[in-house]
């Protein structure tokens, strides 16, 4: 297989900066950071996209201005985007497949008398 | 697998609407265009602030004041979302910054015309932003992920920024004289601009083709200014003005309005620099860009120097 061809650019939204396409970013860019929001009290943190910052305090204060304007969130997480490590998604058949033939790991699988309750 | 059979794949993904992501296979051209029209985007929006920004200081109430303030930061916002979408395409920030400011890249002709009273917020507000959401809105469905994603979140915001300029222009419609005339001599100066916002017609826009295979677009100009027409057309008769074309006529057959020609020399003009606004909006945004390199410096060197005192406070 020739993946020569195949170029990637992990920028942003995953990360690995380092590892990515041709960067012409000088020094003085400040870090990438990815950022994740929860929305209300008893939700998940979820991305919502990556903004740049000096540290994580500045981090965290853009995030605040950029994303929640709207009372969008209730909690910030910021991630530096190069310390993000990605799932290849050229491996994603193999790294997936192995569940498809499991079917029994759903409760349909299971053919039981409609008589049954509570299941 | 050889590129051909990248291709396909990556068609059929597009095909059954299947989002392309980061770092997924695409084709060199569906990146560079993407990188093109996003990074445009952004710096449409960034841009975008200026006009508007003009009247901030002199909004005639402290409501209105207080709106303008929070759609302009919106704007901002905007940039921010698109230019983090172009960023995971392989494109600095600096760089796209470095477009702009060298002339490289072009931004929405719009914003190259002047704000000469307060009734241009109202009809920015109306004609413009209602002329980009009628972009934006098939755009949240665009072929790549992190693209539709900034859409999303864009539309969201966008409809309380064209809702607060129709109101603005309702209330000089109901004013005095000279307030009606503000709002009518407002509307006549942006109609033409806005509608020439969905770029040229497409006989004259070669890359559309493309662009629709790849469902980047899903309309093509033509499609969305007519639309764009047929709905203004209809609107201001509730401001109880009248658009600047004696040509705007519904025609019964169609279902839809027809319209006058658009003056394509005058949209080309300004393309190409010649606005009536074009050199003194690029000025202001490198100048502020020269401006806050101090206090991006500053902020690089306290984040080094925390660090290094937390790294010393761990030893
Ligand atoms: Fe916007
Ligand atoms: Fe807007």
């Amino acid at each position: 297989m020739n993946t020569n061809f195949i170029k990637k650019f992990l920028y942003g939204d995953y990360g690995e900066i380092k590892a990515g396409g041709p960067s012409s970013a000088k020094k003085t860019e400040w870090p990438l950071w990815e950022i994740f929001i929860r929305s209300k009290q008893g939700l998940d943190h979820k991305h919502v996209g990556s903004l740049h910052a000096a540290d994580a305090q500045m981090a965290i204060e853009n995030a605040r201005d950029v994303y929640t304007r709207r009372m969008e969130g209730v909690s910030i997480w910021v991630v530096e985007s190069k310390n993000i490590h990605a799932s290849n998604p050229d491996e994603a058949e193999a790294l997936y497949d192995p569940a498809n033939d499991k079917v029994y790991r759903h409760p349909t699988f299971y053919d039981l008398p409609d008589e049954l309750k509570h299941m | 697998m050889h590129v051909h059979d990248l291709e396909t794949t990556f068609q059929d993904k597009i095909d059954n609407e299947i989002r392309i992501e980061p770092k997924d296979w695409m084709p060199e051209k569906y990146r560079q265009t993407l990188i093109r029209q996003i990074s445009q985007h952004a710096h449409s929006e960034i841009v975008g602030m200026l006009p508007e920004g003009n009247w901030i200081s002199r909004a005639p109430s402290l409501r209105r004041k207080a709106i303008l303030l929070a759609k302009v930061q919106d704007e901002a916002g905007h940039g921010l979302y698109l230019y983090s979408a172009a960023e995971t395409l392989g494109i600095s920030r600096e760089e796209m910054y470095d477009q702009l400011h060298t002339g490289k890249a072009k931004y929405s002709s719009i914003f190259n015309y002047p704000t000469l009273t307060w009734a241009d917020v109202g009809a920015i507000g109306w004609l413009v932003d209602g002329a980009a959401i009628m972009n934006q809105v098939p755009l949240c469905r665009t072929s790549y992920g992190p693209y539709a994603r900034a859409m999303v979140r864009v539309c969201k915001e966008e409809s309380f920024h064209q809702r607060q300029g129709f109101e603005a222009l309702l209330h000089l419609s109901r004013g005095t004289e000279d307030q009606k005339k503000m709002c009518q001599d407002a509307i006549d100066r942006w109609w033409w601009p806005s509608v020439m916002m969905f770029g040229p017609s497409d006989d004259e826009s070669p890359n559309t083709a493309l662009s629709m295979k790849w469902r980047i677009k899903r309309f093509t100009n033509d499609e969305l200014r007519q639309k764009f027409v047929d709905v203004c057309a209809e609107q201001v008769k509730i401001l109880g003005m009248t658009l600047p074309d004696p040509d705007l006529k519904w025609n019964e057959e169609k279902g839809h309005y027809d319209f006058g020609k658009i003056n394509w020399e005058e949209f080309w003009n300004v393309v190409s620099g010649n606005g009536p606004c074009n050199k003194q909006r690029l000025d202001t945004r490198k100048k502020a860009w020269e401006n806050g390199a101090w206090v991006r410096e500053a902020a690089t060197a306290h984040a080094e120097k925390r660090k290094a005192k937390e790294a010393v406070q761990a030893a």
